[in-house]
């Protein structure tokens, strides 16, 4: 089985008597250690599937399997276990803690949720942001940072655990286009070296580029 | 659980401005109870010291019946010599209690040869009196300015200030008391005038002083036979205990209708001070309960703009797999740590604050007692009572904010403006 398999999925908001059809029974696998990229104009559906494969929302019909676990029956603990131990995730902007610093930002996850003792949370830290190129700025915060060093730090979150699967929703969407490129090359790098399946939206051509596989959204479908 | 805090004070930090003026509000409702605390609890046992110490004494035994019908002052409610000798004993083998003395308390009429008034008049054995009231010389004026080694000698009376001025008398002039025993016959003596006393708060407070000796011998009395046991325990913060314990072996002495022959009383239930002494501590309690609005509006107030501020940034921290829980442990640590910082610094301003005030000594004037001192003081439980309510209540206030935290969906969060 895929590492994701997504079956006949569909996902409908309803805003006061409005239905949005965000997802229209789409069926999709992705394999481990692949890089990945959704694409397709705002609107088609490339946060929702994202949001589906992260555990984040759960389908309004047909089922998500992440890992081999069907994700849409778990309750929301269960959920919230499963991302910490399973995925990483990456923001388009950012997602840093203002309050803590480049080093300390990527320790969050290693305290909060997996509960490392100091000498291993330290030493994955320092291995990861040297993979990321941030070892020299790890003590300054994120608002003395570069936009480009920023989404290198949140990559370096996302990968301090150690994910099976890292998503990233248009991580390159509040960067220039060199950064962009760079931020991409540095996620594709890193799933060569640790054999973590990237999966990312973007509507950047250039971006797209970079990418193995596309898949394209249009209104909720792939095409 | 370090880790926790530490990102709950940098959090705090990120809006310094809010953070001061809540921790500033917080302190100065805390500083507001300790220096209430210290103010009024100050002024209560000084006044309590003095009601106690100087006239009525912490606790009294009388005959069963005498304190209800004490405005007459009834002379066949005595306590006999036998009864005397019981209870001497029992107190005698009490280790709480520090002294004891035996007064009687009647009514006479004083005349100063031309005119004449009724007079209330304690009558007391001056050296065991002065252990069981120490301050009693206080509310005295006597002839030479100082008072003397012994406080009353027999044939001397020690008349109230009132009466004095109204019939003119001064120390050392003469007087004759003239009094009705408990069978009805009338007897009078001659005294000279030691002193004066000023009146106090209370029933028994506008009373003469005289020798105890010179009582019996007025009223015709029998050798030991008493109106009033007074009593002095060493610790006062015992006192309901030892009145409870001394109260309970009184009760065994029965009369032959199977009722109690003694009664004992604490100075709350002699004293309208005690009263007073109520709406000192309801005021203090009030003062607590304004501090406790005070820190739960101000700490759910912050906490919610917190929670309000931070949504992506919950989501983020959900998104990442940080359990609901861990959630609302960083905002409960960030309220918490909130009330620690102020409850420290008023703590700090608070015990500052009554150090100030024993040295730049707040001082009042009570009846004759000019300059009586205010000696704020505030007792360690007494602070780590208050300092723990606020920390609950800092926790408390939080609760919501961070239960709102821990229960948002991070898509929703994640994709808040």
């Amino acid at each position: 089985m895929a590492l994701v398999q997504i079956d006949n999925v569909s996902k409908i908001y309803q805003t006061g008597d409005v239905q949005v059809k965000a997802l229209q029974d789409v069926t999709i696998s992705i394999d481990e250690a692949s890089f990945v990229t959704f694409v397709g104009p705002s609107g088609s559906g490339k946060t929702t599937m994202l949001n589906l494969i992260g555990c984040l929302d759960k389908p309004t019909k047909g089922k998500v399997f992440v890992g081999k676990k069907q994700v849409d029956a778990f309750n929301r603990r269960q959920l919230a276990a499963f991302r910490g131990s399973f995925l990483g995730f990456i923001f388009q902007a950012f997602n840093l803690f203002p309050v803590l610093t480049a080093y300390e930002n990527v320790e969050y996850p290693l305290v909060m949720i997996k509960n490392k003792s100091i000498s291993k949370r330290k030493e994955m830290v320092l291995k990861v942001l040297e993979s990321v190129g941030m070892l020299n700025q790890k003590d300054k915060f994120p608002d003395q940072l570069s936009g480009g060093q920023k989404q290198r730090v949140a990559v370096a979150r996302a990968l301090v655990t150690q994910p099976k699967l890292v998503l990233a929703d248009e991580p390159t969407a509040n960067l220039d286009k060199k950064s962009a490129v760079n931020v991409i090359r540095l996620m594709r790098a890193m799933r060569d070296e640790l054999k973590t399946t990237f999966i990312f939206s973007t509507h950047d051509p250039g971006v797209m580029e970079e990418a193995e596989v596309i898949h394209t959204l249009e209104d909720g479908k792939l095409v | 659980m370090i880790r926790i805090f530490k990102i709950a004070l940098r959090n705090l930090m990120r809006y310094k401005r809010r953070t001061l003026l809540t921790s500033l509000l917080i302190t100065l409702g805390l500083l507001m109870v300790i220096l209430f605390s210290g103010l009024a609890g100050s002024f209560k046992e000084m006044m309590i010291g003095q009601i106690t110490d100087s006239n009525l004494a912490q606790m009294q035994i009388h005959k069963r019946g005498y304190v209800s019908s004490i405005d007459t002052s009834p002379l066949n409610l005595t306590i006999n010599q036998k009864s005397c000798k019981k209870i001497e004993k029992i107190l005698g083998e009490n280790p709480d209690i520090e002294a004891y003395a035996p007064r009687i308390k009647f009514s006479a009429m004083l005349s100063n040869f031309k005119e004449t008034t009724n007079i209330r008049l304690n009558a007391i054995d001056p050296e065991k009196e002065i252990k069981v009231c120490p301050n009693v010389s206080d509310r005295m004026k006597f002839g030479s300015g100082k008072v003397p080694d012994i406080l009353l000698k027999p044939g001397e009376i020690i008349i109230p200030e009132k009466l004095a001025a109204g019939l003119k008398i001064e120390i050392g002039g003469s007087v004759v008391l003239v009094a009705n025993n408990k069978d009805g016959s009338v007897n009078g003596l001659n005294f000279r005038v030691a002193g004066i006393i000023e009146s106090i708060l209370g029933p028994q407070g506008k009373e003469g002083y005289m020798h105890i000796k010179d009582a019996r011998s007025l009223l015709r009395m029998e050798k030991s036979e008493v109106i009033e046991i007074a009593l002095r325990i060493k610790k006062f913060d015992k006192l309901d205990d030892v009145y409870t314990d001394l109260k309970s072996v009184l009760a065994k002495f029965k009369n032959k209708k199977g009722k109690p022959v003694f009664e004992i009383h604490t100075w709350k239930k002699l004293s309208p001070f005690s009263n007073i002494a109520k709406m000192i501590d309801i005021m203090t309690v009030s003062m607590k309960i304004i501090m406790i609005a005070i820190v739960l509006i101000s700490i759910l107030n912050v906490m919610m703009m917190s929670v309000y501020e931070r949504v992506r940034e919950i989501g983020t921290m959900s998104a990442m797999g940080t359990s609901p829980g861990r959630i609302m442990g960083l905002f409960l640590a960030e309220g918490l740590s909130l009330g620690l910082i102020s409850t420290l610094v008023g703590n700090v301003i608070g015990i500052a604050g009554i150090y100030s005030l024993n040295i730049y000594k707040i001082s009042y004037t009570f009846g004759r007692m000019d300059n009586l001192l205010l000696s704020p003081t505030i007792s360690f439980s007494e602070l780590a009572w208050v300092s723990a309510t606020v920390l609950l209540v800092s926790v408390f206030a939080t609760l919501q904010p961070a239960y709102k935290a821990s229960r948002m969906e991070p898509v929703d969060a994640l994709g808040h403006v």
